[in-house]
């Protein structure tokens, strides 16, 4: 950088002219608006704004003049700088943009592709059915009992008023253990589960037992040795049928919607007196199978849910429960029927097989 | 229980024009539910043919197949082409000459399966033979019907092609079939279902004729001599408490029985056999008394109805010889020796039949016969029911009695067979009328008229009840306390017979008023508590496996007495102690697991035979674990609540049955992909899945190696357990031995846990640590060590060096090799410092570093590389 001039000589000086100083300018912007990448802008920056650039070299010789033409050479060659420099910054800002957005787009991923490298678990729908009419009565005030499943003969048959000569306590349907007069067996339902309940606590009582029972059944579409039974029992004061129809309909509504009706009508079972049998509305054609039928429920528009009654009053009395003074109510199904219901599952088999396709359909809720 | 239309309308009034689908309508709203609905609904034409010619050949499918020539009057292809009908037949029961029933094209059979002429097997068939279920007669299906078969040669005598096979077969009316429940055995009977339909119909005036109405003789003392000694009864109830014997001479047994017998008799899904055996059978499907006809003239001496002496047999009319139980109740013949023979003397002394069961071939009525008695009993439904099911025969007989017979009605049934024998056959009823009668009357119970209403819900009103209970049969006398009155249960009701009948009282009230009018009320319980902790935290467990990749099965307990060989299980393993089913539905699978992994191994076998090949299983269930031999669990009384010893010896007789999880994977942990290959499944997935369910418990496990634990290898398992040392359970790959023998792929691995350890430690409410929000500091160090020093106990060693400002340790990088002392490995691992109140400095961090190593070497020998 040189001093004021005291010697000054136009001729030196030729740069600061004011077409020489446009020129630049004009230069510097075609140069800017010229350059496609970041590269070429930093060249055109060098060349036009650099240390050797026209207006550096001018604004160098502002220092040759004399001091009455200083000032305006220097606003000058200060404008024709800010301009070109507002030019390269203007430029900078649209390259970088351009090259961000050329990265977002360079650096996109197939999203499709699979991505899974474990496989999901699930749980077996079977559990999963019995989580959800479990929670269903849980939520209304109801508490979950459970017992074993080798049981003693006493606690799945007499007390249930089952007695000796019961067609059940024959060969035909029930597991016996080994050996036979060890007053063992599988348990064939889960009312055992009642009766220990009624042992072991006094009134009111609102369980629901879910569980795994056992039947001498060959396996087929309807049949499975294992199967899953949930039931529910209620001892209070002034329990009435009209409390089980009540609890079955809050059962049906929670499995099959809403609104779900239903309709009973009697029937015998050894421990309820009176004893009922309860149909839902089909919930394929809502009780109207229309001339093409209904494979759902066959064309009667009814579905038989399960047995259920007020629970007789020898089996109060074998828990030492007074049936004067309480009264109970106990109703109960099979877990494969409603799920094959509900879920539209074929056979057993499917169910009892254990295959992981089967599962895996249901995930973790249904 | 079957019972046709025309026949119901016989002893109640149908509602103008109610169909069989109305009429079971009706019978389902008093309480019977409704099996089935037969005939109605086949349009003809349906004909008799007789099968004049057929050729035979064997199909592909190894299926013979009959193109059949069929003469079917003038019908058919008579009339369109001039010649017998030719239909293709895949039955091969019948012969040339046989008559058959021919549906031809243009009909209609049940389930609205029309008829047409159609190619089959090569060549058409212009209609079809049918068998029993096509025409909703039976459910046989395993020959075509040949009707001298079905109905007796005798019935068919005039039977000619052509004829309508409608009529003939009764097929044109409607048959309802009820479900009959235990406690109604009234209902085995028209009588009975004629009565439930007239309730059903608001049992208006009039409306219900009892057709055992019938008047009958007096007894006297000319009739056939019957003793009945009971000298064992069961539970104090006389076997047999009445028996009416009547006697009719000079009867053609050979006469047919009438066509509308035969026809009834088919409608109710029943042979048409005999004269003698139709007309029993038609009066007990009508009254519900089950009768048996004897040949008079074969037996010798006093019908003497006792228990059976051991050892004595009996051939029974299906056939079978019986070897009879002392509990047995007989019908037997006294013999010319007369009714003093016991042991025999008499030496002709016969056994004529189980009691309520089924007749004795030797007293059969046949063709020849001409005298025949009538016997019409009563017997104790327990025996009945036990000589049923101890020989495992059930009869219409036994099927009544087991249920109860109306005790009222033998004498009209008896009369009713009698007339009916000398109406069809000739002869003459025996002016004799043997009729011991030792029943009575059921006692009256007395019933508060509110008890109903308190029972159902539904307020029914005073009068309401007492019509109610009118209606039923029940004999009704009003009390002083106008509260209540007393009742006394018709004679066919012995189910309302019993200690405290109100229940049943109520459910005759319900279900006559209509179950349906009982309203609906959610029932409220105040305080539940929720789920258990137990409950819970099963969910937690099956969550999270299922969350880290393992599909939840159920499979079957039974597993088989080798399967112990196979999983290696020691001698002496508590494993090896199951119980045993007495009755297992396969002899090769007679006991209960002891672990679930004993039967999961079952699901992952399948699962592979499916062409899985990357399968990873858990199972949540109960094992049985007896401990020693099974005790005998005590049967107390049922009239109370067993008394607390008694509870006690009921519940520890019940072996222990834990809860386990087993788990099991083979193939694939990760799937092979884009990505890269995939990673086979190992012994340290196991850990991890048992890590990941303890860590959802926030219950600390300690692992270390145990190589003596079958089925798992030696060198490759992990046993699990609480810091207190309690086992969780095992985890790692499984024994190469084990897995051939179980015929499982190499590799496999497996774990099983305790749930109910599980859940005994995580009862706890977890309580919060506070964590530093200081800085943390890392350090690595590589420590030597014998390569047969767990990690396990150099982390340990680490730990408990480094004092409580460490936060975590994790090895890193492990190191065998020749860099450095053989028979050793390198282990480095990452010390991460912080402290709960400060930065910490350069020289603390290293300081207990040093400390770590320290109490390393100190412990394991480890030296810092
Ligand atoms: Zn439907």
């Amino acid at each position: 950088m040189s001093g004021p001039n005291t010697n000054y000589d136009p001729v030196e000086v030729s740069a600061l002219d004011p077409e020489n100083v446009d020129a630049a300018v004009a230069d510097a912007l075609t140069a800017i608006a010229a350059a496609a990448s970041l590269d070429d802008l930093k060249a055109v920056r060098i060349a036009h704004q650099g240390e050797r650039s026209p207006l550096a070299l001018a604004n160098r010789e502002i220092g040759a003049l004399p001091p009455s033409a200083k000032a305006e050479a220097g606003k000058r060659v200060g404008q024709a700088r800010g301009r070109v420099g507002a030019a390269l910054a203007t430029r900078q800002a649209e390259l970088e943009a351009e090259r961000d957005e050329r990265i977002l787009v360079e650096e996109r991923v197939d999203v499709t592709m699979p991505v899974v490298r474990r496989p999901f678990g699930a749980r077996h729908p079977i559990e999963l059915v019995a989580q959800r009419l479990v929670d269903a009565f849980v939520g209304m005030g109801w508490e979950v009992a459970e017992g074993p499943e080798l049981e003693a003969e006493w606690l799945n048959f007499d007390a249930l008023n089952l007695g000796p000569d019961h067609p059940a306590r024959q060969m035909q349907d029930t597991f016996f253990l080994d050996p036979v007069d060890s007053g063992l067996v599988l348990r064939t339902h889960t009312s055992p589960v009642q009766i220990r309940t009624m042992l072991r606590e006094d009134p009111p009582i609102y369980i629901v037992a879910p569980g795994k029972v056992y039947r001498t059944d060959d396996l087929d579409a309807t049949h499975t040795p294992v199967f899953h039974q949930i039931e529910c029992l209620a001892v209070d004061k002034g329990l009435t049928m009209a409390h089980l129809r009540g609890a079955i309909d809050a059962f049906v509504k929670i499995m099959f919607g809403e609104g779900t009706r239903t309709r009973v009508r009697a029937s015998y079972f050894p421990f309820t007196e009176p004893s009922m049998e309860t149909d839902f509305v089909c919930f394929a054609c809502h009780g109207d199978p229309g001339p093409d039928g209904c494979r759902t429920c066959g064309g009667s528009g009814w579905i038989e849910l399960g047995g259920s009654g007020m629970v007789n009053r020898k089996v109060l009395q074998a828990c030492g429960i007074d049936p004067d003074v309480y009264s109970g109510f106990a109703f109960g199904l099979g877990i494969e029927r409603a799920l094959m219901l509900r879920h539209g599952v074929q056979g057993m088999h499917e169910m009892v097989e254990g295959d992981v396709r089967f599962s895996r359909q249901f995930g973790m809720e249904v | 229980m079957r019972a046709p239309l025309t026949w119901l309308a016989e002893y109640t009034d149908l509602a103008a024009g109610a169909r069989g689908v109305d009429v079971a309508a009706s019978l389902v709203s008093v309480g019977l539910e409704e099996e089935d609905l037969h005939g109605g609904d086949i349009t003809g034409p349906l004909v008799v043919g007789r099968v004049l010619e057929f050729e035979e050949t064997i199909q592909k499918n190894g299926k013979p197949i009959r193109y059949c020539v069929v003469d079917v009057g003038q019908n058919g292809q008579m009339v369109t082409e001039g010649r017998h009908q030719e239909i293709v037949c895949g039955a091969t029961n019948f012969e040339v000459g046989d008559l058959v029933v021919v549906v031809l094209p243009g009909a209609t059979l049940p389930g609205g399966f029309h008829i047409t002429a159609r190619k089959t097997y090569g060549r058409m068939s212009n209609g079809m033979i049918c068998a029993e279920d096509e025409i909703g007669i039976g459910h046989d299906h395993a020959g075509i019907i040949v009707l001298p078969r079905l109905l007796g040669e005798e019935h068919v005598a005039d039977v000619k092609p052509g004829d309508d096979a409608i009529a003939l077969l009764g097929l044109g009316e409607e048959t309802i079939e009820a479900n009959v429940t235990p406690d109604r055995g009234y209902c085995f009977s028209v009588r009975g279902l004629a009565r439930e339909y007239w309730h059903s119909q608001g049992s208006p005036a009039g409306g219900f004729r009892d057709p055992a109405l019938i008047e009958t003789p007096q007894p006297n003392e000319s009739g056939h001599p019957v003793v009945l000694r009971d000298e064992a009864p069961l539970d104090g109830v006389p076997g047999c408490d009445r028996f009416v014997a009547r006697v009719v001479r000079g009867v053609d047994a050979a006469a047919p029985s009438p066509a509308w017998m035969q026809k009834r008799i088919a409608q109710m899904g029943m042979r048409p056999i005999s004269l003698a055996v139709d007309v029993t059978n038609y009066v007990m499907l009508a009254l519900g008394q089950p009768l048996h006809a004897y040949d008079l003239d074969t037996l010798g001496g006093p019908i003497v109805v006792r228990r059976a002496r051991s050892g004595e047999k009996l051939t029974t009319l299906d056939d079978v010889e019986r070897t009879l139980d002392p509990e047995d109740l007989l019908i037997t013949d006294a013999g010319d020796g007369g009714e003093g023979g016991e042991g025999g003397e008499g030496g002709s002394e016969t056994v004529l039949g189980l009691a309520g069961v089924m007749g004795g071939a030797s007293s059969e009525v046949s063709a020849t016969t001409t005298n025949v008695l009538i016997e019409a009993a009563h017997f104790d439904p327990t025996s009945v029911a036990r000589t049923s099911r101890r020989h495992r025969l059930v009869s219409e007989a036994s099927k009544r009695f087991e249920r109860g017979v109306d005790p009222a009605i033998p004498a009209a049934a008896a009369e009713m067979a009698a007339r009916l024998l000398v109406e069809h056959g000739g002869g003459q009823i025996d002016p004799g009328v043997t009729d011991l009668d030792h029943t009575s009357r059921p006692h009256a119970f007395r019933l508060e008229l509110a008890e109903p209403s308190r029972i159902v819900g539904v307020d029914y009103p005073r009068e309401r009840v007492l019509q109610v209970l009118r209606d039923l049969g029940a004999e009704v006398r009003e009390t002083e306390d106008e509260r209540y009155v007393e009742v006394t249960p018709p004679s066919w009701r012995p189910d309302l017979v019993n200690d405290s009948p109100a229940p049943d009282y109520a459910e005759e009230i319900a279900r006559i008023d209509g179950y349906n009018n009982i309203p609906s009320i959610t029932p409220t319980p105040t305080e539940g508590r929720g789920l258990t902790h137990g409950q819970k935290t099963r969910r937690v467990v099956a969550d999270a496996l299922a969350g880290a990749g393992f599909t939840e099965v159920l499979s079957y307990p039974f597993v088989a007495p080798e399967l112990a060989d196979q999983l290696m299980l020691p001698a002496d393993d508590d494993r090896r102690r199951a119980v045993r089913l007495a009755n297992p539905l396969s002899e090769e699978r007679p006991l209960l697991r002891t672990s679930v992994l004993s039967s999961l191994v079952d699901v992952l076998r399948r699962n592979i035979s499916r062409g899985q090949k990357d399968v990873a299983l858990f199972e949540m269930g109960l094992v049985f674990r007896p401990g020693g031999p099974l005790g005998r669990a005590p049967l107390p009384s049922v009239a109370h609540r067993p008394s607390e010893a008694e509870l006690e010896q009921l519940y520890a007789a019940v072996p222990a049955q834990p809860r386990r999880v087993g788990i099991i994977a083979t193939g694939l942990a990760e799937q092979a992909g884009w990505w890269g290959s995939g990673r086979l499944v190992e012994w340290s997935d196991m850990v991890a899945a048992v890590e990941a369910v303890a860590a959802a418990l926030v219950v600390p496990v300690v692992v270390s190696a145990d190589a003596d634990h079958a089925p798992w290898h030696p060198g490759r398992c992990a046993r699990i357990t609480l810091t207190d040392g309690t086992l969780v359970g095992h985890a790692g790959e499984l024994h190469p031995k084990a897995l051939s023998a179980l015929d499982l792929p190499p590799r496999t691995v497996a774990a099983e846990i305790d749930v109910d350890v599980l859940t005994t430690a995580s009862d706890r409410a977890v309580q919060a640590a506070p964590f530093s929000t200081f800085p943390a500091a890392l350090t690595d160090i590589a420590l030597l060590v014998r390569s047969d020093v767990p990690a396990g106990d150099v982390e340990s060693a680490l730990r408990r060096g480094a004092g409580e400002s460490l936060e975590s340790v994790t090895l890193f990088d492990v190191y065998e090799g020749d860099r450095i002392e053989a028979g050793h490995r390198s282990l480095a691992y990452r010390l991460t410092f912080r402290a709960a109140d400060r930065t910490l400095t350069t020289d603390e961090v290293n300081g207990f570093r040093d400390a770590a190593v320290a109490e390393a070497a100190r412990a394991v020998g480890a030296v810092q590389r």
